[in-house]
């Protein structure tokens, strides 16, 4: 059964927006790293990255549409030259700021600032952290990654993140590093705390386990490995609809690097447009974007699967 | 004997219960609520089934427990140790009978 299918025969009418509580803004695929599961295809070789011009219209947007948090995204948004702009702006309007970091970003070049800037902007961070071992991480990630993640901790740390208090909220986020579906969100939580605090003496406030979506350099692992059928199986075994009315896109819009907009990330990778409203973000419509109808495939099973995972 | 174990065999598992299905859903029922979280652990549960699958060496299961312990948020280490478990035990098992053996010399030699 499709997953449109499967939305059909659990409620009336298709899935709809619920309004705009986030503006999600990919800032371009470029990244310092090239990890074997991203969705993306983020690497240190692409070219795409938000122009000056539309972060300004981002700005804009945020300025003129009460959007209580945005959250910036990329490749490694860090590396976007607008990037100290967008955030700080963002934060004059008073408007919650979410970067999702890969945290080895902080030792490139010229970024060895990010964490105080991050700490003087109040940032609320999201990082990848596939695991609390250096092989599991290194293998997904490439070599040198967990260590430089844990001493991106340990700095972000030492200035009071990752210790509860608002303002300085450091969150991990875990994705299967392979072709199965994440464990239960509290288990893995409690064993990531622990063991990051025993081995390395870093903490964090959550855990968000993801499942991976069959998109991007994750798919093509599937597809190469053979295990697509399964895994695509599995996801569908383990949809539950009581994840229907929380999903991430419901309370979202994605803005792409060129501006265009999407229902969520995965959606502007495999260019399924939001539905019939603006596609671009000079063209935002707040009352006609938060009543969408949104675009589905079956790749959204990854999003309802067992406890879900937005 | 090439591929002996076929991989696609495993999703078949329920043909064995072609020609008694009682006897089938009576074992499924049972092993399903064995593996259901008690005074133990699910992630318990499928370590333990990991080493156990180690020992009677089968394929099938030591793909469905390896896999199972992935989906529990276990790693390379938490699996290689179970099999060192598994392996100790059973190595154990032979060592001891080394008695057998010395029990044997003491009956025979001179």
């Amino acid at each position: 059964m499709t997953f449109l299918e499967r939305v059909r025969s659990v409620r009336t009418g298709p899935l709809c927006a619920a309004g705009i509580d986030m503006l999600q803004v990919n800032l371009g695929y470029r990244c310092n790293m090239a990890c074997k599961h991203c969705h993306i295809m983020a690497g240190p070789a692409r070219k795409e990255v938000m122009n000056a011009d539309t972060v300004s219209a981002v700005l804009e947007v945020l300025h003129e549409n009460r959007i209580r948090t945005l959250d910036i995204t990329g490749g490694a948004p860090e590396l976007n030259p607008d990037f100290g702009r967008l955030v700080s702006e963002s934060r004059k309007m008073g408007r919650h700021v979410i970067v999702r970091t890969n945290l080895t970003v902080f030792f490139e070049e010229g970024m060895g600032h990010l964490p105080g800037f991050f700490d003087e902007h109040s940032v609320e961070l999201i990082a990848s952290f596939p695991y609390y071992s250096e092989t599991e991480v290194d293998r997904v990630r490439g070599k040198g990654a967990f260590e430089k993640s844990i001493r991106a901790l340990g700095r972000l740390n030492g200035l009071g993140y990752g210790n509860g208090l608002s303002g300085k909220r450091l969150n991990l986020v875990y994705n299967p590093p392979g072709a199965f579906l994440a464990p239960p969100q509290a288990t893995l939580e409690e064993d990531f705390k622990s063991e990051l605090n025993r081995r390395y003496d870093v903490y964090f406030d959550n855990l968000y386990t993801f499942s991976n979506v069959p998109v991007g350099r994750f798919r093509e692992f599937l597809v190469r490995s053979g295990n697509m059928g399964k895994y695509m199986e599995k996801l569908a075994c383990a949809f539950n609809p009581e994840t229907l009315e929380g999903l991430m896109c419901r309370h979202l819009i994605s803005v792409d690097w060129k501006g265009m907009i999407y229902d969520c990330d995965f959606n502007q990778i495999l260019g399924l447009h939001a539905g019939d409203v603006p596609y671009h973000i000079l063209d935002f419509d707040r009352e006609r974007l938060s009543h969408r109808t949104i675009s589905v495939g079956d790749h959204c099973y990854a999003c309802t699967a067992g406890q879900g995972s937005t | 004997m090439r591929e002996y174990y076929r991989e696609e065999d495993l999703d078949r598992f329920g043909e064995v219960g072609k020609h008694n299905p009682e006897l089938f859903r009576k074992f499924m029922t049972w092993y399903n609520s064995a593996l259901e979280p008690g005074s133990l652990t699910k992630r318990e549960k499928v370590l333990i089934g990991l080493a156990v699958a180690h020992t009677v060496q089968c394929p099938y299961c030591i793909d469905a427990y390896t896999k199972s312990c992935l989906e529990e948020g276990l790693g390379l280490d938490h699996i290689t140790e179970a099999v060192h478990v598994a392996s100790a035990v059973r190595g154990g098992a032979s060592l001891i009978h080394g008695i057998q053996a010395h029990n044997a010399v003491d009956r025979l030699a001179l």
